[in-house]
Formats: C-alpha cells, structure tokens, sequence
C-alpha cells in the first residue's frame, strides 16, 4: 500500500521529462508474484503518454518509440493490483515485473494514469484526467467536457453551461457525481450542473446508455465525476489551486487537504471559491454577468481490501447573474434585440449581481459500504440524500422586488445496492437494485404561479449486466434494467389553460378542487420503463480495437415536459407541458474503431440514434397579454433520428511536438415533420498543436484553433403579431449566427521548490477578440459571446 | 464495531426517509401579484362625453387574448386629458398598480404611438428629474380621420430618451393599441 502513495505522489512531483530523440525502447516481462506464471493481457501504460501494451502470451511485452529518459510505467492486470514503475531506460536491461493476484483491488485503489477500467467494454467512453481539470480549474463542468469529440453545450451566457453529448442534454445526461446520481432540476435549459469541478480527480464521460447500472435512461450519456481513490498509506499533502482572469477580472481559488492512515482510514477535505465581474464581448460589457461560487467537500472513510465505508459531504452554492439586456417584456422586445447588433442595456463594469439572477444551492450526503465475498463477488450499499434549493429573481415592481419569481426545493433519498460476482475472471455479473423518492415544493410566496408544481416522485429499478471475455480478442457485454418511476403531482391549472388543453375532457378526474379562475389539480402518472444493451469490443491486433453497441433505453418525462404552463419571464416566453406526454425510446447503435500508439493514432466513432416519441420544446406559436405578444414554447413527441460521427486523430510528429485534431458531426431530423431538430450542435473541428520541453522546466505550449460551422439546419421560425409595428413579421427566433473561429494558447512551466512543485501557467482565450455568436447559447439573440480572457494559473502541491 | 456503527446510521437515516414523508396538504393557489390584467385610459374632453379606452385580460398569461373596448369616437379639434389606470384584477378588490408605476417614476415610462390619427399627445406628469412618466397626458385632435393608437409601458428604460420606444429599451409591461376614429 505504501508503494501506491509514494507513486501517486511522485506522479504529482514529477513533471513530465523528455529527451531528444524518439528511438529509446523498454522490454521486459511480467509474472504472477504467487506461482510465478506469465500473465498475458497485462496492460502496461507509460505514464503522462498516449502509450501502452499488452503482454504476450509469455507475459513479454516492447515499448518502443520512447523520447524520454526516464519514464513511469504503469502496469496492471483486471485480476491483479496495478504497479508502477520507474524505469531509466539507458539501462538497456530487460525488465521482470511481478504483480500481486488481488482480483479487483485495481478498482478500489485506482490510481491516476492513462488507464481505467471502462464502465462496459463495449461502450465509448472518454475520460479527461486530472492535468486538463486542473488548467481548466475557473471553468464549469460544461466547459472541460467540450474538450471531448461529440460534446457541446448549451449555454446561457458563459457561466450557465449544460453538457451536450452527441446532440442531447438535460434529462438525458445522467451526472454522477462520487457515485451519485445528481438530481439538481437538471430539466431546465438554463440550470446548469450543480459541480464543482475542483472537487473531481478524474471525469468519465459514457456516451450513450450503456451503462445501465447508472440508470437506463441515459439516451445521451453519463458523466461521471471521480474524486480521488484514496491510499492505505500514511500520508498528508495538499494542494492549491488559484486563478485569476481579465475577462470578469476575478478569478478562483481551491485548498485541499488529504490525510490517510496505513490502516485504511482517510479524511479529505476541499474548498473552492470563484469569484467574477461582468464579463466582456469584444465591442462591450456584458452588464449583469458576473457569478460567485462557493464549492466544498469532505471525505471521510476507510479502504480496505475486504470491506470499507466511506461518507461524503458536499456543498455547492452559486450565484450568477443573468445578462440584463436578455430579460425582456414581450415579442417586439425580442424582436427589437435581435434586430440590434448591440445588447439594449449596457453600463460599466460593476461586480454587483443585480436581477436577473439565479441562486442555486446543492447539498449531496452520501454514506456507502463495501464487503468482499471470498470466492464470490462484492456487495454495495448506498444511501444518499440531496437537496437543491433554487432560486430566480427577475425584474420586479415595488414589494416584490427582492422576492424570487421561482423558489423550489427539491429532495431526493435515494437508497440502492448492487453485487458484482467477478470470482471467474472470464465472466462478471453484476445486478444491483434502486430506490428513490423525491419530493418537490414550489413556495407560493413568491407571488408568482409555480412553473413547476408541488410534486411526490417515486422510483423503483433493477438490473443486471453480464461482461463475458470469450477469448483475449474479445469481450462481449450485455444489460437489462427495469425502472418504475410515479410522479404524484398537485398542480394548480389556469381554468382558462386547462380548456385551452382540452384538459377538462380529457382530465376531468384529476380535478380535486375548484377556486373559480383556478382548479387544483391531483396528476398521479405512472411509467414502466425497459432498457437493455449489447455490444462487443474485439481487438485487432496490439494497437487497435473495434466496438459496437446498441442500446435500447427509455425516458419517463421529467416534471418540466409534463407540468411547466405560464410565462417565464426571464425568457420571455410561456412554456406549456403536456399531460399526455410519455416515455420516449431511444434505439442507438455506436461503432468505434480506435488505434493507440507512440507516433499516430485516431478514433473513429459514427453512431445512429432513433427516437420515437422525442419530446422536445420548441415555438409553436404566440399568445397575447396586455403586455404584447408572448412567443408559446411547447413540448412535443416526435421521431427523431439523430446521425453523427465523432473522430479524433493525433500525431506525434517530433519528440517535442505533437498535434491532435477532432471533428464532432451531427445531424438531427424529425422524422414526423420532414424537418430539422432545434438545438442539434453545429459541426465543430478542433486543431491543436502542442510543443513540449520537459528539458526546459517542463515547458508546455498549446495553440488550439476551433472552429464551429453555422448550423445549416433549423426548424422554420414562426410568424407573429407585432402590435408596435401593426403587423404580421417573421420571428427570427430560430436562425442560427454564423459560424466562427476561435484561437485560444497556453503556456505551463514548472518548477522545483524544495521537494514541492510549483506549476505556473497562462491561458489566452479567443486571442484575436473575436466577435461571435454561438447558435447553442440561448443569450444569442441578445449579445455577442465573451472576448480575450487572460488567465494566470498557479499550482502547488505539498 | 465501525461498520456496526455505519450500519446504524443507515438505519437511522431510513427511518428519517419514512418519517419525514409529508403531509397530505394541499398546496395553496398562488394569485399572481405583478400581473397586469387591465388598462383603462379615460380621454376627458373639455366638453362633451368623456372616451374611455378598455383592453382586460382576466386570465393573465392564459391562452385567452385581451379584450379591448372602445367607448366611442373622438371629436374633432378638441383637447382632451387622458389619465390611464393599470390595474391587477385577479386580485379581490383589485390592485391598483398605477400607484406603485407613479411611485417609481423614476423606472416607468408611457410612451404613445399614433398611426392614421390626426392627433398628438403631450406628456402630463413628469419623474422628479423633469423627465416624462405619462400616467397623465394631453390628446389634441384636429381633422377627421382614422388609424389607432398604442399604449406601451415600459419598465426601466433609458431616462432621458429622445421619445422612441427603441431609444428607450428598457422591458415591455403593456402594449395594447386602440382602433379609434376622429369624427
């Protein structure tokens, strides 16, 4: 235990080291440490290097095509403890390795490197490693996932950012975070992932709903955000992260502490805190947009091989302040900001977070534990609980000027177990049980009908999943889930809205209370959901692999598609759910041909995803108040087919320089209408170069080109009155900007103070002040995105 | 004895799952504070019927539209002053929201817009800073004629403007326009 501590440790110290030349080689051979017999199949991974092996069937593996001159070998075995290694590889001599058969110990005390187990084997599966969390330290979950092909976002301004994977958000993006599955409201387009990215080790990305253990209605994927695995070791250390930025002129800040004991216990605690301005477009401020967060977690627990708990506490509060030109009166306020180059309200900077704003507040309890079964397999138990406290102001008259428009608690316990029976190494089988129950209350104090009612939620899920290694080629693995979910609602309906539905002849039952313009209103609606996976992984040859998979996974409707009706003010728009919506069903197949090695490699992943009763919000019309005309987003059910191709290929073209480039496609129709989908990503291609000198204080200095091209394909706007011009006009509500260029640099340096390391770095963002619009930021209409940002980072570990 | 102590602390905490389970309460109906349902705009002329202008939308944000009345028609060549009234009638009694617009002058603005009509409108009460709020306002009329006329109020504009409604940004809380003849 005490080796994985020194080696974690020393992983941080070291900054990566290169020498000249690319033609040094390392060999070697690995053994069983208790009967001595070759183990094949071993995975040996030169660490910080898109490097790795396996070893023959005598156990020997080559790596060639090394640059530096001391390196750090990572090796592991899926039934073995991993090991790493220092290696100077002027030594020319051949290596022997032994490692110890623990069946799984990998995954308890997994430790940073290249290599992870995958979640399934079929599945693709990207994970971004601690190195690109920590440069992206001020960002938001959001933004260091875009760093993988195929993920996007939707923003609402800069610091409201949603995930996108492969064309779908929201709902859809199951968010793990330590093992628990988020339940933040994450239904609304402007509510953004309640993380603290500072908090996470490493962030798994599954694309698609293969991992059904998470839940089986990941129609676009699971994120997953590790911390780190901690070490029966003794130990203390600690880093500190700081940030500061010109674009917000703020910046943020992270401490965290460790402390593990050889016995197995560990205690680690963490803060964060981020604190910015109004942003800035090129041309002007963007008044009313700076945030201020706080993030904090603490760890406490023991690790053991056999058995082991852990309990985890995390806090996470933000408070961002919405673009004030975005909030506006009605159509001809919209109409008039898209028609103006500039935002209607500009003022000098100001740190202040006036109204428009949002303040969300997470709390995640999480206890869990673990036992091992000799000859068996292992139990889990969890039990966590969450609350997610939100809160939006607009801009309001007189009294209700401090009064938030939405205030909603939402409450989730949620207990599961599962148990994984690995004792035979060819076959995993793993099921596992949920249960959850959420509870939703809308304060009325606000003055404001609930967008969202009052509502009991109720879950209930099984599964199993089989992982069958047929031979050292190949892997094939399979899933079933079954989930139940009840939403017991009590909603209040505008009795004018419920006629306009045609809910009092479809509905009628489900009114228990009459107060004249108002019906109260007892929706209790149940949903069985199936979803199932197969797939394969076969490898050809030592470098390259194929996958396929298909998943089958169904959506109940999240209380927004269902329940949302009135007028959101800070979008200007009224929002309608529907009663009558259902499940939808997703049909995806995925494909991945991927090849590793020293000099090249490149991945190549198309996919196919149908789905039938899609529900989606999109502009289906106008209503009038007094105030003007109001644009009516509804939700619908639709088929969709979403086609894309996710492609990545990298290049290391001297020993110091490399380049890497990705291209994320998509396309989205819906098959009912003839028409394009809303919201389906622009084609977007990254190109970076990257120089290396370890030789030189570890230097590092990336340019990075992206470019986004504009969406071609978009429903077709709407049609509405305007009452200040007298007139029918078009509504350009739906037309993509153009597209745009970004450039973005970063130089890092490291330095040796003592035995710590300090790692001092620089980011440039949109370097040349470029003006754009980026179709998925929901403030297009309204403003220009943000400009350069200067960004200076310091790292110490201690 | 450690995981003896988690498992009770499991146990405890399930306990607390069954026993916080909530009441059956039926939650309390929400009356919109801030909604505007009705604008009434009273033309006085200085002989003669006065000219009341109605637009009223009992179900604030529901689908139904505004109704809009119109008393009568204008005369020609005369003056008339005009007081507009706001009014939230989801609320019983209603609430009369021209108190808190006249309260925060200094944030509010009418703005009147006239097509066809042979007429012109003065502002009639003014912010502490001399600039125009419009809760109050004089319609002159000259020659025959028809079109219509726009109420638009707008909140947190830009105070001075030069008049216009795009000079002044600010966000819409009414717009409603009047079919109205001068005869």
């Amino acid at each position: 235990m005490k080796f994985y501590l020194a080696v974690l440790t020393a992983l941080w110290l070291a900054p990566p080291i290169f020498a000249q030349d690319c033609t040094q080689s390392v060999s070697g051979e690995i053994i069983d440490f208790h009967d001595k017999t070759p183990l094949s199949g071993a995975l040996v991974v030169v660490v910080n290097q898109d490097l790795q092996v396996t070893t023959d069937d005598k156990g020997k593996f080559t790596i060639k095509g090394l640059c530096a001159s001391t390196i750090e070998l990572e090796i592991s075995h899926p039934e073995c403890t991993s090991q790493f290694l220092k290696v100077d590889i002027h030594d020319k001599k051949e290596l022997k390795i032994s490692l110890e058969h623990h069946l799984e110990l990998l995954e308890e005390v997994q430790v940073v490197g290249a290599a992870q187990k995958q979640k399934t084997p079929s599945s693709i599966e990207k994970t971004v490693q601690l190195g690109t969390i920590e440069r992206m330290s001020g960002g938001s979950l959001g933004d260091v996932l875009k760093t993988v092909s195929g993920v996007s976002s939707l923003n609402t301004g800069a610091n409201i950012v949603k995930p996108v994977i492969q064309g779908l958000n929201g709902s859809r993006v199951l968010i793990l975070n330590n093992e628990v599955r988020m339940q933040d409201m994450e239904w609304g387009a402007e509510h953004a992932p309640n993380i603290d990215i500072n908090a996470a080790n490493r962030i798994t990305l599954v694309k698609g709903a293969g991992a059904l253990q998470y839940g089986g209605d990941a129609i676009g994927g699971v994120i997953l955000i590790t911390p780190e695995k901690m070490a029966a070791k003794d130990s203390l250390y600690g880093k500190i992260l700081a940030n500061g930025v010109t674009n917000g002129r703020g910046g943020n800040a992270t401490l965290e502490l460790t402390k593990s004991f050889e016995n197995g216990w560990f205690v680690k605690a963490q803060g964060s805190y981020k604190r910015l301005g109004d942003l800035e477009a090129p041309a002007y401020v963007l008044s009313n947009t700076g945030i201020s967060q706080v993030g904090g977690s603490l760890q406490i627990g023991k690790n053991n091989f056999k058995e082991g708990w852990e309990a985890y506490y995390s806090y996470f509060d933000t408070d961002i302040a919405i673009l004030r030109a975005s909030h506006i009166g009605n159509v001809d306020d919209l109409i008039t900001a898209i028609n103006s180059k500039q935002p209607s309200f500009i003022s000098p900077f100001g740190y202040t977070i006036d109204n428009p704003s949002q303040e969300v507040t997470h709390h995640l309890i999480k206890g869990n534990y673990y036992k091992r079964f000799e000859g068996l397999g292992k139990l889990k138990i969890q039990y966590d609980y969450q609350q997610n406290q939100r809160f939006e102001y607009d801009l309001r008259r007189g009294d209700a000027r401090g009064i938030p428009s939405i205030d909603l608690t939402l409450r989730t316990h949620t207990f599961s177990s599962d148990f994984k029976i690995d004792a035979d190494s060819e076959k995993q089988l793993m099921f596992g049980v949920m249960g959850r129950w959420q509870n939703n209350e809308a304060d009325p104090s606000t003055g404001v009908r609930r967008l969202i009612p009052d509502y009991d939620k109720y879950d209930l899920g099984a599964f199993a999943t089989l992982e069958y290694h047929v031979s050292n080629q190949l892997i094939l693995d399979g899933g079933l889930r079954y989930d139940f979910s009840r939403i017991d609602a009590k909603k209040f309906y505008q009795r004018s809205r419920w006629e306009e539905r045609g809910y009092d002849q479809d509905f009628a039952a489900l009114v228990i209370e009459d107060f004249g313009t108002q019906l109260l209103t007892n929706p209790v609606l149940d949903f069985h959901n199936v979803s199932g996976t197969l797939g394969g992984k076969y490898k050809l040859g030592n470098e390259t692999d194929i996958r396929v998979n298909y998943a089958l996974s169904q959506r109940a409707p999240n209380a927004s598609e269902v329940f949302s009706e009135g007028l959101h003010h800070s979008a200007a728009r009224i929002e309608l759910g529907d009663l009558r919506i259902k499940s939808e069903i997703s049909h995806k197949v995925a494909v991945a041909l991927e090849k590793k090695s020293v000099k090249w490699g490149y991945s190549l992943a198309p996919y196919a995803n149908r789905i039938n009763d899609f529900i989606l919000l999109e502009p289906s019309g106008v209503e009038f108040t007094i105030r003007g005309a109001f644009p009516v987003w509804a939700y619908r059910q639709t088929d969709a087919l979403l086609l894309g191709v996710d492609a990545n290929i990298y290049s290391q073209w001297f020993s110091k320089w490399r380049s890497e480039h990705q291209l994320s496609f998509i396309k989205g129709r819906d098959e009912t209408l003839g028409n394009a989908l809303i919201n389906v990503p622009p084609v977007r291609l990254q190109n970076s170069l990257i120089y290396q000198n370890p030789t030189l204080k570890g230097l590092r200095v990336a340019i990075e080109s992206n470019y986004v091209f504009r969406q071609n394909e978009f429903p077709p706007n709407i049609t509405v009155f305007s009452p200040e011009d007298n007139s029918s006009i078009v509504l350009d509500i739906n037309t993509p900007p153009p597209a745009y260029h970004l450039l973005n640099l970063d130089v890092e340096t490291a330095f040796k103070l003592q035995k710590n390391t300090l790692t001092l770095g620089v980011n440039i963002s949109n370097l040349l002040d470029t003006e754009y619009r980026d179709y998925l930021n929901r403030l297009r209409l309204f403003a220009d995105d943000i400009g350069r940002n200067i960004s200076l980072r310091l790292k110490y570990i201690f | 004895m450690k995981t003896r102590a988690f498992y009770f602390s499991m146990m405890i905490s399930s306990l607390l799952l069954v026993s916080c389970n909530n009441d059956d309460n039926d939650p309390a109906p929400v009356n919109e504070e801030e909604v505007i349902t009705t604008l009434t705009v009273v033309l006085t002329p200085q002989s003669g019927t006065a000219v009341t202008l109605r637009s009223q939308d009992l179900d604030g944000d529901g689908p139904n539209a505004p109704v809009v009345t119109v008393s009568g028609p204008l005369a020609e060549n005369s003056s008339y002053s005009g007081a507009i009234t706001v009014l939230n009638e989801t609320e019983s009694p209603a609430e009369d929201i021209t108190l808190e617009v006249e309260e925060e002058d200094d944030e509010h603005q009418f703005f009147y817009g006239i097509t066809g009509l042979n007429a012109t409108t003065e502002y009639g009460n003014f912010d502490d800073d001399q600039n125009p709020l419009g809760t109050e306002f004089t319609l002159m009329t000259t020659d025959a004629s028809s079109g219509s006329i726009t109420f638009t109020l707008r909140h947190e504009p830009k105070k001075p403007n030069d008049g216009t409604l795009a000079d002044a940004g600010g966000e819409t809380d009414i717009a409603v326009s009047f079919d109205l003849t001068i005869e």
